[in-house]
């Protein structure tokens, strides 16, 4: 992994750049995609997840709504992350997400920019944050596959 | 004028307590406050000297805590200035609200009756009333707020009809700390024939209320918001209104008689309404409670509230990134966001500087509409803050950037 993931400062960059200028940060409503509603229910966090899945690939993701900084940039950057993925793919990384989030060891190379939230779990009260478009996007995949296993 | 440093002695958790390395300023007393040593001793003696059921046994302990326990009635009706037959304890704000509202609302509102309301309530006196009114047919409506969120006697006149049975609303506001004109609303909507219930969980721990100047039908409160334990809280209501509201709950100590044939007969008001065991050591530290605010004195609460919370708004108002939402409240909150963070993450941050504000709607997620934005923070001053506690607010916002809520996690 690049060294420059193991810079605080430029994690802490990570983290404002993709609150200040969320990427993927527009539904698009369109046939195809479905749609998630995230709503906190322990803070205001309160986002819409959108996501065209086809049998084996998430093609396109998409977030919008109202969340703090960590959850803004922690749903921008999966939306980077998981697009274009394969949904096993898709799968591991979240696995090794919620692994760092949780306090394990976990694979940085999968998880590139999302290393920025290795110390959220310290802070129990904002796991929530850093976790609600990830949370969004696996019920969707399983939505997803529910349907394709049918 | 009372001493602020022996008043501060009196709360154990005023006494160097620290947060992430830091001296606590606890600026969330809108959401509890902290306990005196008296109330403290109230709790504990009972456990360790005093413990046994309150109106069951025959036994000397049981009639020396049964009268304790009504003795903490006598104490609150002191405090409203009304007949301790007229309060009845509950376990809380909610309780009381939500025995009001199926008691009394569910009872005897019909199809169309209008429950009239506002933008600025809490949850716990919004949401029972819309269950009422999905059971019975009743209509919410609410009276308009001014742009900065007050309930005015004219906007109330103009929302005031024939059809509204019942009148509530929150005689402080949690979010906004307005006092609300009580006398006059109660006046006009009983020349209307409807009943007044307030939310009186932001107003008594914090101002008098004396529900016969002031002419309330009902009125909420817990306990834990005034120095006093969790888990009790108080409903006041007429005498003749309490006759005729029907219990929340049945159960031991409600009833006087039933038989085999499902006849009961309940007890009188206020004990209809306590079926169960009470929490009878919240009970006993409320009355301790009672004591030390009527000990100190409204005059003296409130006059402290109001410096405090001018200091802190004089000095906020001097951060230009800081827009503040209710600098005229009459209480001791302050409602209020930074430019450009999140309030969650402002609050994030300020706990790493040892200071407890809360963050979010704070319950009543109506007024967003009225405030224009989704989300606020809230810090909210009781008697025993002093003017460094605000101070050390101010500094800490001074610091609060995107970046630095960013940086608490590295």
């Amino acid at each position: 992994m690049s060294d420059l993931l193991k810079n605080p400062a430029i994690l802490r960059e990570i983290i404002m750049d993709h609150y200040q200028y969320p990427r993927n940060h527009e539904l698009t409503n369109q046939e195809g995609y479905r749609q998630v509603h995230m709503a906190s229910e322990s803070c205001i966090d309160d986002i819409y997840v959108e996501a065209k899945i086809n049998q084996q690939t998430i093609e396109d993701i998409r977030f919008d709504g109202v969340a703090c900084t960590l959850g803004t940039a922690s749903t921008s950057i999966m939306s980077e992350l998981l697009k274009g993925k394969t949904i096993a793919d898709a799968r591991r990384i979240m696995d090794e997400y919620y692994q760092m989030i949780d306090g394990k060891e976990y694979d940085e190379d999968l998880l590139q920019e999302a290393v920025a939230f290795q110390n959220v779990g310290k802070q129990a009260n904002r796991i929530k944050c850093a976790t609600i478009g990830w949370k969004g996007m696996e019920e969707l995949l399983k939505e997803s596959e529910d349907e394709h296993d049918q | 004028m009372q001493n602020i440093e022996q008043i501060r002695k009196d709360f154990p958790m005023l006494q160097n307590r620290q947060m992430n390395g830091h001296p606590l300023v606890y600026l969330d007393n809108a959401a509890t406050t902290f306990k005196p040593q008296s109330v403290i001793d109230a709790v504990v003696k009972y456990y360790t000297e005093e413990t046994c059921n309150a109106h069951r046994g025959d036994y000397e302990l049981s009639a020396m805590v049964s009268q304790a326990y009504e003795a903490s009635r006598e104490a609150v009706a002191r405090l409203l200035n009304c007949e301790s037959k007229e309060i009845v304890f509950t376990s809380g704000a909610s309780g009381s609200l939500n025995l009001v509202a199926y008691g009394y609302g569910r009872k005897f509102l019909k199809k169309g009756d209008v429950i009239l309301s506002t933008e600025a309530e809490h949850a716990s006196n919004i949401l029972p009333w819309f269950k009422v009114a999905e059971e019975t047919g009743a209509v919410v409506e609410y009276v308009p707020l001014t742009h900065d969120g007050h309930l005015t006697i004219e906007n109330f006149k103009k929302a005031m009809h024939d059809g509204v049975k019942v009148v509530t609303f929150a005689s402080v506001t949690n979010v906004l700390g307005y006092i609300a004109p009580v006398k006059e609303i109660t006046k006009i909507a009983h020349e209307y024939g409807a009943i007044v219930v307030v939310d009186g969980a932001q107003a008594v721990p914090h101002i008098a209320v004396d529900v016969r100047d002031l002419d309330i039908d009902f009125i909420a409160f817990s306990g834990h918001k005034m120095c006093g334990p969790t888990g009790v809280g108080v409903l006041y209501g007429k005498y003749d209104l309490l006759e005729i509201t029907d219990p929340f709950m049945l159960g031991g100590g409600s009833n006087a008689r039933f038989d085999i044939c499902g006849n009961i007969l309940l007890k009188k008001p206020p004990f209809k309404f306590e079926a169960g065991t009470p929490a009878i050591e919240a009970v006993l530290g409320l009355h301790a409670a009672v004591d030390y605010i009527l000990n100190l004195g409204y005059d003296f609460i409130m006059q402290r509230e109001r410096e405090l919370h001018d200091y802190l708004v004089s000095k906020m108002k001097e951060l230009d990134h800081v827009v503040l939402y209710n600098p005229e409240a009459e209480t001791g909150i302050v409602t209020f966001n930074v430019k450009g963070v999140f309030s969650q993450d402002a609050a994030s941050y300020l706990s790493t500087k040892g200071i407890a504000v809360r963050s979010g709607t704070h319950c009543a997620k109506i007024l967003v509409n009225v405030l224009e934005t989704s989300d606020t923070l809230r810090a909210s001053l009781y008697f025993y803050n002093t003017k460094e506690e605000c101070d050390a607010l101010v500094e800490a916002l001074k610091t609060t950037t995107v970046e630095n809520c960013v940086g608490i996690f590295f």
